[in-house]
């Protein structure tokens, strides 16, 4: 457990000793200030109780950051340690491997969620001018993150799991941005007209990261997309934690 | 009570794809040793060490530090070695006081023994002046002694050293040295190096590898020992070349001999006995008797240099006649 904290407070203070941290912060928070300016824009043109949470998550902005940041922000937790050699270190220090994997995602998980803060800040900004309470409803906000919570957690093993393949940073990227965007473009299929007796379209509607995603911003959580995240989520730690034992296997 | 030796190597082989890196290898390593790998890069010195430091598992064979399996006992052995890889990777975006600290608690040191400790590994190593630097600022061999710092903090047995003074200027290389020999004085030191006088300097015993096997397996007093047997005896005479060689010629003692001009009316005589002879007492007598005058008359010990080039051709020649 100590090892586990250790690492988990190395790997966040990681972003914030390098530049990548501000960066990754920075553009995040660029994006979100265009999707506040688009708020603004359509409350302003017409009245509406739709929550801001649902306001904000039509706006499609959501998609663009996490598809982007989170390969940027996985990129670095294998590949970077086995590139500057560190990971040797790591490895003969007397901590087991899957503390390793599971410190390495949850370092990546806290920041990832850091970054999602200021779009806090732009609906509590939204909520107290407007004064308009059903804007902002303590338990659509709460199911809003709970969203970005388990896809974000998804898409962070995704990009341990490309990060653990290679020491090279920008072929991690690509290998996580390449998962995370698979994903989502099968998402989209869902909304493809086919037969409700098709498998294929039951599979569909399964996966539909999108359509998981309205939902919680609309504050429903259905059972069915938390077990598929977390199970999912599971399983690429899972591999994750084979690859970097496969080092034994040679 | 027996006292275990730290490492116990036994007929450890690592194959990669293609090429086997380590074969066959057995050594043991007592406590309170200071050992020196070494052989030329690519003799399987690194692969050793990581095998010894759990990085990498062994095609076969056993491993033993402390009395543990490297590969079934991993974590047991990871507490008692303190490892500093090749090139001496470090966090360079970590302060160093931060840097040892992490370190500390990531090997299982309480918060306050792990204060404690880094404190007393920056005295140790001469750290105290930069310990709020970034590691990514300071000069190689800083890097270094951050390094060394990170191998002892948690007291280990053993020390595994993977070529230390690579890359460093005469004056770091001398600096880190003595901190080496200051460690032999309370723990067990394992260094892979291919610069001979470090071994000469550092090391109470050597074990010279080449393409993954153990060549020679000695002190370094006793290697010199060895090789000096049967050494070239070199006389420096004043005598005429005709009267030189009909009295080595008459000298059953004598394998063969070369004659030289040297400066003046004198020449130089380098005679090779045969078998282990000392030539140097006969050699005095004959030039006693025939009346000759004598300015130099030595016999050479090898320094670690000629026993490493002789052992390793010894072996690439057989190597070659294999082939054949």
């Amino acid at each position: 457990m100590q090892a586990y904290l250790t690492l988990v407070r190395r790997e966040l203070g990681g972003y914030f000793n390098s530049l990548t941290g501000y960066v990754i912060i920075a553009s995040v928070l660029l994006l979100l200030g265009f999707s506040f300016t688009d708020m603004l824009v359509k409350l302003n043109a017409t009245p509406t109780y739709v929550p801001l949470t649902e306001l904000f998550y039509s706006s499609y902005y959501f998609w663009l950051i996490l598809l982007l940041t989170a390969p940027i922000i996985t990129m670095r937790t294998f590949a970077l340690e086995k590139f500057s050699g560190t990971y040797e270190t790591l490895m003969t220090a007397p901590v087991g491997d899957l503390q390793v994997v599971l410190a390495k995602f949850t370092g990546t998980l806290l920041f990832y969620l850091l970054t999602w803060l200021p779009l806090l800040g732009c609906m509590v900004v939204v909520r107290y001018y407007t004064g308009e309470a059903t804007l902002l409803e303590p338990r659509t906000t709460l199911t809003t993150y709970l969203g970005i919570l388990l896809i974000g957690g998804l898409y962070m093993a995704f990009g341990c799991f490309a990060s653990a393949l290679t020491r090279s940073q920008i072929i991690a990227a690509m290998i996580g941005f390449a998962l995370g965007l698979t994903l989502f473009l099968l998402s989209l299929r869902s909304y493809m007209p086919a037969p409700p007796t098709d498998w294929g379209a039951k599979v569909f509607a399964y996966i539909a990261v999108g359509d998981h995603m309205e939902s919680f911003v609309r504050g429903i959580v259905d059972t069915r997309p938390v077990v598929f995240y977390l199970t999912v989520t599971g399983f690429f730690l899972f591999l994750t934690l084979k690859v970097v034992e496969s080092r034994r296997w040679k | 009570m027996i006292v275990r030796p730290i490492i116990e190597v036994k007929n450890l082989t690592k194959r990669y794809a293609g090429h086997t890196a380590v074969s066959n290898l057995t050594f043991e390593v007592g406590r309170g040793e200071v050992v020196g790998l070494l052989g030329p890069n690519g003799a399987g010195k690194s692969t050793t060490m990581r095998i010894l430091a759990c990085f990498l598992p062994a095609t076969s064979g056993t491993a033993r530090v402390a009395g543990y399996d490297v590969f079934a006992e991993a974590d047991q052995v990871r507490r008692r070695i303190g490892y500093m890889p090749e090139n001496n990777p470090l966090h360079l975006d970590m302060r160093v006081r931060d840097y040892l600290r992490f370190r500390a608690r990531l090997k299982g040191l309480t918060r306050r023994r792990s204060r404690l400790r880094t404190e007393v590994v920056m005295e140790r190593c001469g750290l105290k002046d930069v310990d709020r630097k970034i590691i990514g600022h300071l000069s190689k061999g800083y890097r270094q002694r951050v390094g060394l710092a990170d191998a002892l903090v948690h007291e280990p047995e053993l020390i595994i050293l993977d070529e230390p003074t690579i890359g460093l200027d005469p004056h770091q290389i001398r600096q880190v040295r003595q901190l080496i020999k200051d460690l032999a004085r309370n723990h067990s030191v394992l260094i892979s190096t291919h610069i001979l006088s470090e071994v000469e300097m550092t090391c109470s015993r050597v074990l010279i590898m080449q393409q993954g096997r153990v060549l020679a397996a000695d002190t370094t007093q006793n290697l010199q020992q060895i090789m000096s047997d049967g050494g070239q005896v070199i006389a420096e005479i004043a005598a005429t070349t005709e009267d030189l060689r009909a009295c080595w010629e008459q000298m059953a003692e004598v394998e063969h001999f070369n004659i030289a001009p040297a400066e003046g009316s004198y020449q130089r005589c380098a005679l090779t006995p045969r078998g282990s002879f000392d030539l140097r007492p006969l050699v005095y007598e004959q030039a006693r008797l025939r009346g000759w005058p004598l300015r130099e008359l030595s016999r050479s010990l090898h320094s670690l240099e000629d026993i490493f080039v002789h052992v390793t051709r010894a072996q690439g020649d057989g190597e070659g006649e294999e082939g054949r």
